[in-house]
């Protein structure tokens, strides 16, 4: 048992994308899925008990060790440049991307007002928003959709965790 | 390198819009029209004061809100028939509707960007790649206002204005002129390198008719020309009365 959850810490600081359940059950053949699950969470604990620099995070379908964010001004020191953020532009398109998925261009630009090729280059430029197919209308327009990427970058563990519009529109009101 | 110049201005025609509500305080589901359309356009104004880029999609929104306003001047069309259909909706509603999504994604937006995002607030091992220790210096935003930037906007289109004036003075330039220039620099001098030729103006156009003129001359034979090697300089005599 400590050996397995040294071999698991092992393997997730060895990987540079998050590591899926699946992916350890192959290298672990012995434990089945809520085995593996129990196990991250021993291990998680263990990090936090720790009080390290860094934590165990389930985050877009698999799990990964992130540094603490309010380190975040002593990292960002090591690392080159500033941090790229997105504009208010780019950020909405991707709100409207990642709710209403899969989704064609003009309805983006129908709901933002602007046409937002632009923007959209962009995201598909960051590994953000892919092209997910197209749909089954005149001129088959090109369906987007966002990527793993997109889950990692904003930490998220899927897409059931975004906070649904209409929970928006109640605070409003 | 380049720098990432923000403006606080507004993201589109419907965040315009949302902004006049918000200014005024007004109920978002009963917008008084002729109020907002007047501010919208005033804005639009301005905007273009500043010299702007005005996108196209302001300008459907303005002619959005006129129609509107000209359709709640009209009295309501008649019941036919009993009443057979409520076609008289208010005009408003598909444009209340459309600012009330905007609204919503635009807050989702903001919560996105709250989040604790990977490589601003949270990091993990390899990327992004750290910084060379020569680059690690401190890069710091450019802070300008809009008037700061438009000021600059405008000192580059004057510059460019004086562009244009040389082309002007393009047609001042003939052939003839500039032979007749050459043959009273030569008659002076006796003999002169391409380069001096060009003096003080070097613009492409006198170039070429430096070029031209000394081509001319030469068929004429009224000058000559020698070059001491490859890439050296050109030098010009005047044939001397013999």
């Amino acid at each position: 048992m400590e050996e397995d959850l040294a071999i698991l810490d092992a393997l997730i600081f060895s990987s540079e994308t998050p590591l899926t359940v699946e992916r350890m059950r192959e290298i672990l053949p012995q434990y089945d899925r809520q085995g593996i699950l129990g196990l991250l969470k021993t291990l998680a604990e263990h990090h936090e008990a720790r009080g390290g620099g860094f934590g165990l995070c389930e985050i877009a379908g698999g799990w990964q060790f992130y540094s603490r964010p309010d380190l975040a001004p002593w990292v960002r020191k090591l690392k080159a440049g500033r941090p790229q953020m997105l504009s208010p532009a780019a950020l909405e398109t991707l709100a409207v991307v990642a709710y209403r998925q899969p989704v064609v261009k003009a309805d983006i630009d129908r709901v933002r007002g602007v046409d937002v090729g632009g923007t959209l280059k962009g995201l598909l430029e960051k590994h953000l928003v892919r092209m997910v197919g197209r749909k089954d209308v005149p001129g088959r327009p090109i369906l987007y959709g966002t990527t793993k990427r997109f889950l990692e970058v904003f930490q998220l563990k899927d897409l059931t965790e975004l906070p649904t519009l209409t929970e928006l529109k109640d605070i409003q009101s | 390198m380049s720098y990432e110049i923000k403006l606080d201005v507004f993201e589109g025609p419907l965040d315009l819009l949302l902004y006049l509500i918000r200014k005024n305080e007004i109920d978002i589901y009963n917008i008084p029209i002729a109020l907002i359309t007047r501010q919208y356009l005033e804005y639009l104004d301005l905007m273009k004061a500043l010299n702007l880029d005005l996108a196209g999609e302001y300008l459907v929104l303005a002619a959005t809100l006129l129609h509107i306003k000209s359709r709640l001047l009209l009295p309501a069309p008649e019941q036919e028939d009993g009443g057979a259909e409520d076609e008289t909706g208010d005009p408003r509603a598909e444009l209340v509707q459309q600012l009330l999504e905007y609204q919503a994604f635009k807050e989702a937006a903001l919560q996105l960007d709250r989040r604790t995002l990977l490589d601003r607030d949270v990091f993990k091992r390899g990327a992004p790649p750290e910084a060379p220790p020569e680059e690690r210096g401190e890069e710091t935003p450019i802070e300008a206002d809009i008037f700061t930037l438009v000021e600059a906007f405008q000192r580059m289109l004057a510059q460019l204005d004086q562009a244009d004036l040389m082309e002007i003075d393009l047609e001042r330039i003939s052939l003839a002129d500039r032979i007749n220039e050459i043959m009273d620099c030569l008659a002076l001098k006796r003999d002169m390198t391409f380069a001096e030729l060009m003096d003080e103006q070097i613009t492409r156009q006198r170039i070429v008719y430096t070029f031209l003129a000394v081509l001319e001359l030469m068929k004429l034979r009224m000058i000559r020309v020698y070059q001491a090697a490859s890439f050296a300089a050109i030098r010009i005599f005047i044939v001397g009365e013999e």
